[in-house]
């Protein structure tokens, strides 16, 4: 009862406000939505606290779904140590960002539509984490796609919001391909999609191969790599990561629930959800690692030069992607989760604070238009400070730190001990996490610090934010600062057997966990923190020391600040070789073959006609004797015929 | 020179044919063309009447006679309708009468 009460309280407000948002009107809208996700939020933490403690799962079935043939198919919530986190995570972050946007969107008419949208999307993501089949998790997947493409293109009457959620749709369409060919891949070996029998069936299958296109393919490394497909889209790694940025047009509360939370780490917990089949099957694994660890990577590079705020923290949270699938892809799955759990609250802490700055900025997201913020909006400004430590994980080694120190930290010391070929896992998050302290430090100065860059006029009006919003953002702070202190032993290490209970697989993360502790060498433990102390202190260097210095920078490594600054040219490539040849094709097929073959026969065929009856229409003259005439000579045509050839 | 079927017949072949010429040529009025009408009509009673006579048959003859009442009822009817139009056209030209021209 608790467990259905937790996924569909926010389902049924998105459903009252969504059908009578209007009759309601715009406070009880907000009231209703917020209240349920409340009690959704509260009820977690109970489930979360007997699940992840006194170990008490639950299998609660609904009602069956699809029934064909061998295919059996039921609703039901899967509630275990895996969901009872994802359940924290969703609900606490959701329901504090419903109270922001009591705040945040309080001049927009269309609140009851928006906070309808934001439930709904939650009741999806819950919907996802209780799945206990892959139909009904794929069921979840396109539910949060859809709220996501719905709440990105929420102000629909600006052109580049609509373009954002058309990219964002049809970005997640191709990673949903590979997931629906994973999903068939999955029941054609197993005839079954129900995860328990998955995972009891799978040990069969490991090693098994097919032949297809006349090559032996690994059967289990197929279908992992297919349903990673889905992931990458969902999770916005690379090359499937264009559509996160863009998804920033949405209004702020959205990219902090939806592009920083909760929906795009639907992927992280897909993998983690399918760990045993995953574990199975080690060459998916090196391809995960690989994946993550380059996006960790390749979008920190973007978010250093970035002048939007929000897209900053957008490419964070693509590179803090990474870093969770590259614990995933050296095993450690229960890491990965441990820094979803934490990086939801420091990103969407990071989110909201921006949403803050907006909102006295006056929907100002130009960081070069920022600066000099601090003084005039000291809760936002500390707040954000308590996300950046978090994010760049500061903290010093042995003896303690903000969330992300314990969280990423130990996925980059884990990849080390994991032993990837060259250590390239290892150094690619290491520069990550250089980099990550440096856009985040770079970030909080150019917004916070220096000189006003705005006009004096739009100085004046900067105000701290209402209550309604800076109390969530006190609520995250205290997550994001403590999060992984409390977390760390709960989370991973031998220690947590109890209490993920099997719900991930943990035999290597235990190995690799005992490896970080003993085996080690010294440095590697420094390494983290020497990355996240540069990082820190190139920004101050270069926005607060010598401010002259990002300029003449960009000057000097002019081809690589441009490269980056465009975003590695990946928008450009893919215009290039998908978007233009499809305006091509769509071109051609409109121009010539539905206008000119297709229009051309019908029209053609009745020009035609109508060419051929105004001749035929000239031989009625109108003239009786025309007519006349013209019997005469029918009929002694017809006579001489019939009189030379004979009547027959 | 005796009088065959023959010559009654060319004689109605020749009323036929200028019946029918005069249907053809003529590009002035309406009455000219019921006059042609009637003109073939009676080279038709002519080779009727002929028939029976050197058919020995009287049939032909009876049918004359209705021929031609039917002739009158034709005429009749024609010539109303040249008045409707006259006053509906305010012309029975023939070359104005083409109303149906394509």
């Amino acid at each position: 009862m608790i467990y259905s009460a937790i996924v569909f309280l926010p389902g049924l407000g998105s459903l009252i406000v969504g059908l009578f948002g209007r009759a309601l009107g715009v406070k009880a809208s907000e009231f209703i939505t917020t209240g349920f996700l409340i009690i959704s939020c509260i009820l977690s933490w109970i489930v979360f606290f007997r699940v992840g403690f006194a170990h008490e799962t639950a299998h609660v079935a609904i009602q069956r779904w699809i029934t064909s043939g061998e295919l059996d198919i039921s609703w039901a919530l899967r509630v275990d140590t895996l969901t009872s986190v994802m359940f924290i995570v969703v609900t606490t972050v959701s329901s504090l960002v419903h109270v922001y946007s009591m705040g945040y969107m309080s001049e927009d008419p269309s609140r009851p539509r928006f906070f309808s949208y934001l439930s709904g999307f939650t009741f999806a993501m819950l919907m996802l984490v209780t799945s206990d089949n892959l139909v009904q998790l794929f069921f979840g997947w396109e539910g949060v796609g859809l709220f996501s493409y719905l709440l990105i293109g929420f102000w629909y009457q600006k052109p580049e919001a609509n373009a954002a959620a058309i990219k964002a749709f049809v970005v997640n369409r191709v990673g949903d391909f590979g997931f629906a060919l994973g999903i068939f891949g999955v029941f054609a070996i197993f005839r079954t999609v129900s995860f328990d029998q998955i995972f009891a069936a799978a040990p069969g299958v490991a090693g098994q191969s097919f032949m297809f296109l006349g090559h032996e393919v690994d059967i289990l490394t197929t279908l992992c790599l297919l349903l990673f497909m889905g992931a990458m889209g969902k999770s916005a790694q690379f090359l499937l990561h264009t559509w996160l940025p863009d998804a920033m047009e949405g209004p702020t509360p959205v990219s902090a629930l939806i592009h920083a939370a909760t929906m795009v780490t639907a992927g992280v917990f897909m993998v983690a959800r399918l760990s045993p089949l995953f574990d199975l099957a080690p060459d998916a694994l090196a391809f995960v690692t690989l994946v993550g660890s380059f996006t960790a990577f390749f979008a920190a590079t973007i978010a250093v030069v970035q002048n939007d705020i929000k897209r900053v923290i957008a490419y964070s949270t693509c590179s803090q992607l990474g870093y969770m699938f590259a614990a995933c892809g050296i095993g450690a799955f229960s890491m990965g989760i441990f820094h979803l759990t934490c990086h939801a609250f420091f990103k969407s802490l990071l989110f909201l604070c921006a949403g803050s700055v907006k909102h006295a900025m006056h929907e100002e997201q130009d960081m070069r238009k920022m600066g000099g913020l601090a003084p005039k909006m000291r809760i936002t400004w500390l707040m954000m400070i308590a996300g950046g430590l978090a994010l760049s994980g500061f903290g010093i080694p042995h003896i303690g730190g903000f969330a992300g120190f314990y969280s990423k930290d130990a996925i980059i010391e884990a990849s080390y001990a994991a032993g990837t070929p060259g250590q390239y896992a290892f150094w690619f998050l290491l520069i990550g996490a250089f980099l990550t302290a440096a856009y985040t430090w770079r970030l909080i100065l150019m917004t916070f610090h220096g000189k006003p860059r705005m006009s004096d006029e739009a100085y004046a009006h900067v105000h701290e934010s209402p209550p309604t919003m800076y109390v969530p953002l006190l609520i995250l702070g205290l997550g994001a600062a403590f999060a992984g202190a409390i977390g760390i032993h709960t989370f991973i290490g031998e220690g947590a057997n109890a209490f993920w209970a099997g719900a991930v697989v943990q035999k290597t993360e235990v190995e690799l966990y005992h490896a970080m502790h003993h085996e080690l060498p010294e440095w590697v433990h420094w390494s983290t923190f020497t990355a996240m102390a540069i990082g820190t202190f190139l920004p101050f260097l270069y926005y607060k020391l010598v401010p002259s210095l990002p300029a003449i920078t960009a000057k000097v490594f002019y081809p690589i600040y441009a490269f980056l600054l465009n975003k590695w040219y990946i928008d450009e490539l893919y215009d290039f070789i998908f978007v233009r040849p499809c305006f091509w094709i769509a071109n051609f097929l409109w121009k010539v073959g539905d206008i000119g073959i297709i229009n051309g026969l019908i029209d053609g065929t009745a020009a035609t006609v109508y060419r051929i009856t105004g001749r035929a229409v000239r031989l009625q003259t109108g003239y009786i004797y025309t007519y006349a005439f013209t019997m005469l000579v029918g009929l002694a045509i017809l006579v001489t015929y019939f009189m030379f050839m004979g009547a027959r | 020179m005796e009088i065959g079927i023959g010559h009654y017949l060319t004689v109605a072949a020749c009323l036929f044919t200028l019946g029918m010429l005069g249907i053809f040529l003529n590009r002035k009025n309406v009455i000219i063309i019921l006059m042609s009408i009637e003109l073939m009509l009676l080279a038709v009673n002519i080779n009727l009447v002929a028939f029976s006579y050197f058919l020995g048959d009287i049939v032909g003859q009876v049918f004359t006679l209705f021929n031609l009442t039917v002739a009158a009822a034709e005429a009749a009817i024609g010539l109303a309708i040249v008045v409707v139009y006259f006053r509906n056209r305010g012309s029975i030209a023939v070359e104005d009468i083409n109303m149906m021209k394509g």
